[in-house]
């Protein structure tokens, strides 16, 4: 498919080890420019510590990690970020206490230099950089579709809108590469139109976009193509129509996430709801009705 | 790097809410304009020496805003700064004979090398490390000065000379031709108007100036007749005038840096550490701007209240005094200005007024804390107050629809 395009980011061998525990075991992984991957896997599966480590927030136990052809484990989160790679995370972390505006204005931060004399004193340069950094942020903020009121503070919004402003942040970045972790989560559908819809103008833009989903009618429908990971391991690797064809991943994906949620529920707290389970064996082309009937209840997920 | 933008760039806006911003300047300008017109109803040495404390405070207070309010960093040793500043002064002008304005170059260096000595290390740690960090730091500041010689040890440092130019010092006092009042409001209110009109603000520049001819002409009015000569034959008075301007420097200086990127940098840290790396800010170099720059800040005031004082002894800078700033702080509202503004003064105002009701001030001075917290634990003023005309300011403003945006 894509694997002509150059390859902007390389997995190679990655452990991430936490005491006994290996979230992330020798996976390997492959971005190419402009694509979009999908990265699915049951609970646990060790998807969100991948990108901790790819994002520099995880130092791996061992493995290599390259982004546009340069080593980036010893990297801080904020070089990594400056060198083109933007992220949000599985639970909202905007800027509680920030308006709107202001949380999209920072990710701006690294591409305006101002000093601390130019702000105390207003000089023209900073009235200048602040006025373009405005600009920018409300031209994101209306990318992404917000309609909201961009000074209020961003606990007042609902949570769809802020949702929105969190990838408004990481566009303003300038990102090549943005990892979107469980971007739909807590969305209702016209919400996940609208996320459907964007995913492809942010891709339109050329940013290559790795996406962690649970929502499988989301990921058939975006990716190009889709890795599936479990127990920290590439399970498989291939276009929407392979996976969903691949015994393996509907053995792995519906037997581990009834059998993790038999001994772990309480453990793990964004365990699949038996809808998502539901639609998730749809899309896969396989019926779960007999398989979800004898789950135990299982707490709905935690939307934050 | 090719810089990525957004295809909607530079859409129609609805107006923000700079509405509010102008109402903060009007309590401002006026909270500046009665501190300043003060003296000349109360030529009372005690109470206006009661104002340059209360000033110190304030002071105080919004330095610690910048490392608690604004960059979150819990610090428990903030005296320990206003220690340094205050020594640092003393002991130079006391023992190397150096003017006191001579020590303020000194006084600042010496706050950024403290800052970074005892930041640099810990500030790369969670912030839990930060305040039992800067607890002890506060405390070996305070014992080392009692035990050094130079410090004076217990006793401390007596006889800091004032500051003085030249032959000129502030024992002097000061004599001006009435006039001269009025016509310095008039000339920096000219000034500012002017540079604001070149700058095509002419609203402001307009506002400036009515507002710089009304101080002249309450000036003038309070100064009976212009041919009049005033004299500020005390001392304290030319004290409290500089509290004042360091504090109007401060007022205008320290929401200004929180307005560019540096604030916002200081902000997002202070909100989620690891956000705010997610948005390519380095949240070290972020924590430890913050904490510097409240460090200085610190030690111009423990310079000023060094020299008001004239004598410093280890004595007064004892853990309770940064506990008292952090509750400044805390029950104003942390990253907000109006609010440690307010918070300095309650916390200086409130066990001076408690005094004369009762000898156990402190027990009295906790239980309002307690009841300030219970009903308003955001702080009296929070910064993410909203002025109650603002609130549905977006129902009134007619937004334009998606679709007539992308038209
Ligand atoms: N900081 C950490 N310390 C210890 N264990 C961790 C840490 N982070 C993740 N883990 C463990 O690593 C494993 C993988 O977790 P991870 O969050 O990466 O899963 P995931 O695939 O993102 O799951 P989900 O779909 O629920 O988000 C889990 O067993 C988790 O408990
Ligand atoms: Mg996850």
């Amino acid at each position: 498919m894509k694997s002509t395009a150059p390859t902007i980011l390389e997995v190679r061998d990655l452990l991430m080890q936490f005491g006994g525990v290996k979230a992330v075991d020798g996976l390997n992984m492959t971005v190419h420019d402009g694509e979009i991957l999908s990265v699915i896997g049951p609970n646990g599966a060790g998807k969100t510590s991948a990108f901790n480590c790819i994002s520099g927030f995880y130092k791996p136990t061992s493995g290599s990690i390259k982004f546009l052809g340069e080593s980036i484990l010893k990297q801080h989160p904020s070089h990594i970020t400056k060198m083109g790679m933007a992220r949000t995370f599985q639970n909202l972390r905007l800027f509680k206490e920030m308006s709107v505006l202001d949380n999209v204005k920072t990710g701006a931060h690294s591409r305006f230099s101002q000093h601390w004399y130019d702000a105390f004193l207003h000089t023209p340069s900073f009235a200048k950089s602040e006025k373009q950094i405005d600009e920018m942020a409300r031209g994101w903020l209306d990318f992404v579709g917000f309609k909201g009121d961009e000074e209020l503070y961003v606990t007042q919004l609902p949570y769809g809108e802020q949702r929105r402003v969190e990838i408004a942040r990481a566009l303003n970045t300038s990102p090549k590469l943005l990892l979107l972790d469980e971007p739909a989560a807590g969305l209702n559908h016209s919400e996940k139109r609208a996320l459907i819809e964007l995913i492809g103008r942010i891709q339109a833009l050329g940013v290559s976009i790795v996406l962690i989903e649970h929502d499988m009618g989301l990921v058939m429908e975006v990716s190009e193509r889709i890795l599936v990971i479990n127990y920290g391991k590439e399970l498989a690797d291939g276009s929407p129509e392979e996976i969903r064809n691949n015994p393996l991943v509907i053995e792995a994906y519906l037997g581990a996430s009834e059998g993790k949620a038999a001994d772990t529920t309480g453990i793990y707290e964004h365990l699949l709801d038996e809808n998502d389970l539901k639609v998730a064996a749809a899309d896969l082309g396989v019926s779960a009705s007999h398989k979800s009937a004898h789950l135990p209840a299982m707490p709905k997920r935690k939307e934050h | 790097m090719e810089l990525l933008m957004p295809p909607t760039l530079g859409k129609p806006r609805l107006a923000t809410l700079s509405f509010d911003r102008k109402f903060l300047y009007c309590i401002a300008g006026f909270f500046v304009l009665v501190v300043l017109v003060l003296p000349y109803f109360t030529i009372n040495t005690y109470v206006i020496g009661l104002g340059i404390q209360g000033l110190i405070y304030v002071l105080l207070a919004l330095g610690l805003n910048v490392v608690v309010g604004y960059a979150g960093l819990l610090d428990l040793g903030y005296v320990a700064f206003y220690a340094v500043g205050a020594y640092t002064s003393g002991i130079l002008t006391t023992k190397f004979g150096w003017q006191m304005w001579q020590a303020v170059p000194a006084v600042i260096l010496a706050c950024i090398v403290a800052g970074i000595v005892i930041g640099g290390p810990t500030l790369r740690l969670r912030s839990d490390y930060l305040a039992i960090v800067t607890l002890g730091f506060g405390e070996i500041i305070r014992i080392t000065a009692q035990n050094l010689e130079i410090t004076g040890g217990p006793s401390g440092i007596f006889g800091i000379p004032t500051w003085s130019f030249g032959d000129w010092s502030f024992n002097d006092g000061l004599s001006l031709p009435a006039w001269s009042i009025p016509a310095f409001f008039l000339v920096v209110g000219a000034l500012i108007g002017a540079s604001l009109y070149a700058m095509k603000k002419q609203v402001a520049a307009i506002v400036t100036g009515s507002v710089a001819v009304l101080t002249a002409v309450i000036m003038a009015v309070l100064s009976g007749s212009l041919t009049n000569t005033i004299t500020f034959s005390s001392k304290v008075i030319l004290y409290y005038f500089t509290a004042i301007i360091v504090l109007v420097l401060g007022l205008v200086g320290i929401p200004r840096l929180a307005q560019g990127k540096l604030g916002r940098a200081w902000k997002a840290t202070r909100d989620d550490e690891d956000a705010a790396e997610a948005m390519g800010i380095n949240t070290y170099a972020a924590k430890i701007t913050a904490y510097i720059i409240g460090a200085v800040w610190a030690g111009i005031a423990g310079q000023l209240n060094a020299t008001y004082i004239s004598s410093i002894a280890p004595g007064t800078f004892q853990f309770l005094q940064s506990a008292l700033v952090l509750m400044a702080v805390v029950i104003g509202g942390m990253g907000s200005i109006p609010g440690v503004v307010v918070g300095g003064l309650f916390i200086f105002l409130a066990p001076e007024l408690l005094r004369d009701v009762w000898d156990n001030r402190y027990f009295a001075f906790g239980i309002l804390l307690l009841i300030v917290m219970i009903f308003r634990p955001k702080g009296l003023w929070p910064a993410t107050s909203v002025l109650p005309w603002s609130r549905d300011r977006r129902a009134k403003d007619k937004l334009p629809s998606a679709n007539e945006v992308t038209a």
